[in-house]
């Protein structure tokens, strides 16, 4: 990994819009994790409250349901000051591909200055970020990409570990449906972790090794010297005999329980993107057990990470209305 | 077997014209010769390199080809029309000036209009509609099955006295091996081909080809087996029941393998691909760019060579332009969701043009799957420069440089992934039944 701390641009982020891991650097990385650093204290003391976003507005649009990445990134802008405004769209219909079209026309005509968007197609949130003027953060398109999480997952490993480099990393579970997985895979692999994925051969997209991980069939194989042992969500829907015949088959071969964790290394630490399907994935004990998982680790992190995308995005906008103040005070002087 | 009515062409007799100084490319004869042709009312009447030897005719109109590449007329066995029921994307009229301009004489319709074409009534009015056009000869398909539903065979015979020139479900699979049995079978007693859309409905239920490039976009794949899985059953059936098949859009290495043997082992056996399939890969979806959705979708580099290989060994018998129009509110969506198509027809030449150019397929060879090719496959009077066949010419400068501009299509719809693409080889005279329909100057006026 890069130590650079900052990046030559004194803005520190060279993107509109965060719409996936793919394409950012070491540095840029880095960059999100340091600032997110400095927010986990702001979060963890008693006047959570800053003015950085005083005035603007962050629109959170959601295509599919969510609590946590909603409330997360609710948190993270009205901490910063900004007004944050919820909008569920039903997905449901067949016309969803017009409705995203138009939806962004018509939120874009309100001046928003962030526009966080889930949408169940991959590649969605890119197609909308093409039609508006603000900055777009992507909050999971499809089985595409999910960057605050990845950026999450990150920050949680770095603060235990102190270094993403040269960590084995296990990625668990439904990789083939996972935009999860696939920003994991970019980011650590990016950040110098070696990346291991196990599932069954139905759960595993097509040459999945051609993006630098190793792919196992067995738990105890693929979590032999693990340091992270990262699982996924199996949306039960996708249970029923079609990728895998029954729960209580995929718990017996794939859930992570105490003994299949002995695979790993002695500290090696859970993680879990949320929500939990106890018994399903992962065994009830170990996901509370506190010496092992980070999965609330990971919560706190998200609201610290996502106000670092949401103060990184907005700095090119925030200089600009800075360098207008500044010359309509000239001005008039 | 065919049915005149189908023919679009106005009875008003366009005289004698005299070709000369032309270069005449018939693949039927095998001709690449400079030379004259002469056509009289609707049919070719003359032709070779000394003709007007002892003078031109002082009757007809003569136009002075230059050296230009004087070819039959394009046959485009491919073309989804949209009329009737989807004219904000394409009409019978907009489609025949397009093909016009692409150097096509006669274009084929894929029965998945709406209503499908199950029904002689739907024949009548396309061909009603191509009459009024005045334009290219526009044929249709039926479809095997009712509604396209893929149960119950539609009136091959009727539909057949009606001019349908052959039976395909379109862009649907028969998925039903019974179904596909009887529809070879039945098809027969008309002598005509069953054409299928070469993908095992439930493999290819995904939005692009299956690989790398899927796995890193999160797009579900399409293996390239669901298309070899297909062409294997059926030309099983094809044994089984002696019927004539052709197999659309191939673009796999595998499927390309069987049919090779299936031809080898006698079997009626054909089938084509489109310019798409040869000149671009799954690469060209990029980053979700709807305009690369294909149905099939566009394959990995080394089957992309494959089908390239069959076009040169003949195992790939005919180029179509899969013509498919698509508004900007069928592809303006996220890529699972946007409708498959490229528009073809004015770009078809061209890009066919490239495998010659390339140095890949000799120059006759590729316009055999242009013109004579689809023409043997489907019985039509077309496809060659003999006396007395039809006048369908298509007049065209092998070598000029330009770029594909979507923009500049007489489609009503712009959907393709061409944009600035070099080709070489630009269509300067479109003739169908002796009368110009397109090109500067107008042999009506004769």
């Amino acid at each position: 990994m890069t130590d650079t701390g900052h990046t030559a641009n004194i803005l520190g982020f060279a993107h509109r819009h965060l719409l996936g891991i793919d394409g950012l650097t070491a540095e840029q990385i880095t960059f999100l994790l340091d600032l997110s650093d400095s927010y986990v204290a702001l979060n963890r003391s008693d006047d959570k409250k800053t003015s950085l976003l005083r005035g603007r507005t962050v629109i959170n649009l959601f295509f599919e349901n969510s609590t946590r990445t909603r409330t997360s990134f609710e948190l993270a802008g009205k901490r910063l000051g900004a007004d944050v405004i919820n909008m569920s769209v039903s997905s449901s219909s067949i016309k969803k591909g017009e409705t995203l079209i138009d939806t962004a026309m018509t939120l874009n005509a309100m001046h928003p200055d962030v526009l966080i968007v889930r949408h169940p197609d991959s590649g969605a949130v890119k197609l909308l970020s093409e039609k508006v003027n603000c900055a777009v953060i992507n909050g999971g398109d499809g089985s595409h990409e999910h960057p605050t999480q990845a950026l999450l997952d990150a920050q949680t490993i770095r603060r235990r570990r102190g270094n993403l480099q040269g960590l084995r990393v296990a990625i668990c579970g439904d990789i083939l449906h996972s935009r999860v997985a696939r920003s994991n895979i970019q980011l650590l692999g990016i950040m110098g972790a070696h990346v291991r994925v196990i599932a069954p051969p139905t759960l595993l997209p097509s040459n999945i090794e051609r993006l630098g991980v190793e792919a196992f069939f067995d738990m105890r194989e693929g979590l032999k010297d693990c340091d992270i042992v990262m699982m996924l969500r199996l949306q039960t829907e996708r249970m029923q005999g079609s990728f895998v015949p029954s729960i209580r088959e995929y718990f017996r071969f794939f859930g992570l329980d105490h003994d299949k964790l002995q695979a790993a290394k002695p500290d090696a630490l859970i993680m879990h993107p949320g929500p939990m399907n106890r018994g399903v994935e992962i065994d009830s004990e170990l996901a509370d057990d506190i010496d092992r998982s980070l999965i609330r680790d990971q919560v706190e992190m998200g609201v610290a990470v996502r106000m670092a995308c949401l103060d990184a995005l907005t700095r090119t906008l925030r200089s600009n209305s800075e360098e207008r103040a500044a010359a309509q005070a000239g001005g008039a002087a | 077997m065919m049915s005149s009515s189908m023919n679009p062409i106005s009875r008003k007799n366009p005289g004698r014209v005299a070709y000369i100084n032309a270069r005449l490319l018939d693949p039927t004869s095998g001709t690449d010769e400079t030379g004259a042709l002469l056509s009289d009312g609707t049919r070719i009447a003359d032709v070779g390199p000394r003709l007007f030897n002892d003078g031109l005719p002082e009757d007809a109109q003569v136009i002075d080809c230059a050296g230009l590449c004087l070819s039959p007329g394009l046959i485009d066995m491919r073309v989804q029309l949209r009329e009737p029921g989807a004219e904000h994307k394409e009409t019978i009229e907009s489609a025949s000036r397009a093909a016009a301009c692409g150097g096509i004489t006669s274009m084929v319709a894929l029965p998945n209009t709406e209503p499908v074409i199950d029904d002689v009534a739907v024949l009548e009015f396309i061909a009603r509609r191509a009459r009024e056009a005045k334009l290219v000869k526009v044929y249709a398909y039926g479809t095997i099955t009712r509604g396209l539903k893929g149960r119950e065979l539609t009136e091959f015979g009727l539909l057949t006295e009606f001019g349908a020139v052959g039976f395909t479900d379109g862009l649907t699979a028969v998925a039903d091996s019974q179904v596909m049995r009887r529809a070879l079978s039945y098809s027969r007693t008309f002598r005509q081909v069953i054409i299928q859309h070469p993908e095992d409905p439930a493999l290819a239920s995904g939005a692009m080809n299956e690989g790398e490039v899927a796995t890193r976009l999160g797009l579900t794949g399409i293996p390239a087996a669901a298309e070899v899985i297909m062409v294997e059953r059926d030309l099983r059936l094809v044994a089984l029941t002696g019927g004539r098949y052709h197999v659309a859009n191939v673009t796999t290495a595998a499927a390309l393998d069987a049919i090779r043997k299936a031809k080898r082992a006698g079997l009626a056996v054909t089938c084509d691909t489109a310019p798409q399939y040869f000149t671009l890969n799954e690469n060209s979806v990029g980053d979700y760019r709807s305009f690369a959705k294909v149905s099939p979708p566009l394959r990995g580099e080394e089957d992309r060579k494959a089908v390239e290989e069959a076009l040169a060994d003949g195992t790939i018998d005919v180029i179509a332009s899969d013509h498919s129009p698509h508004d900007q509110d069928s592809k303006r969506l996220p890529f699972a969701i946007a409708e498959p198509g490229i528009v073809g027809l004015e770009s078809l030449l061209p890009l066919s043009l490239q495998l010659y150019h390339n140095g890949k397929i000799g120059l006759l060879d590729v316009l055999s799957k242009l013109t004579s090719g689809p023409a043997a496959i489907l019985g039509l009077s077309g496809g060659s420069l003999a006396v007395g066949a039809p006048a369908d010419l298509t007049l065209f400068d092998l070598d000029k440089p330009w770029q594909i501009d979507p923009d500049s299509f007489q489609s009503k719809s712009k959907n393709s992934p061409f944009t600035d693409y070099p080709v070489q080889g630009a269509v300067k005279r479109c003739i169908v039944d002796g009368r110009c329909i397109f090109g500067t100057d107008d042999a009506r006026e004769s």
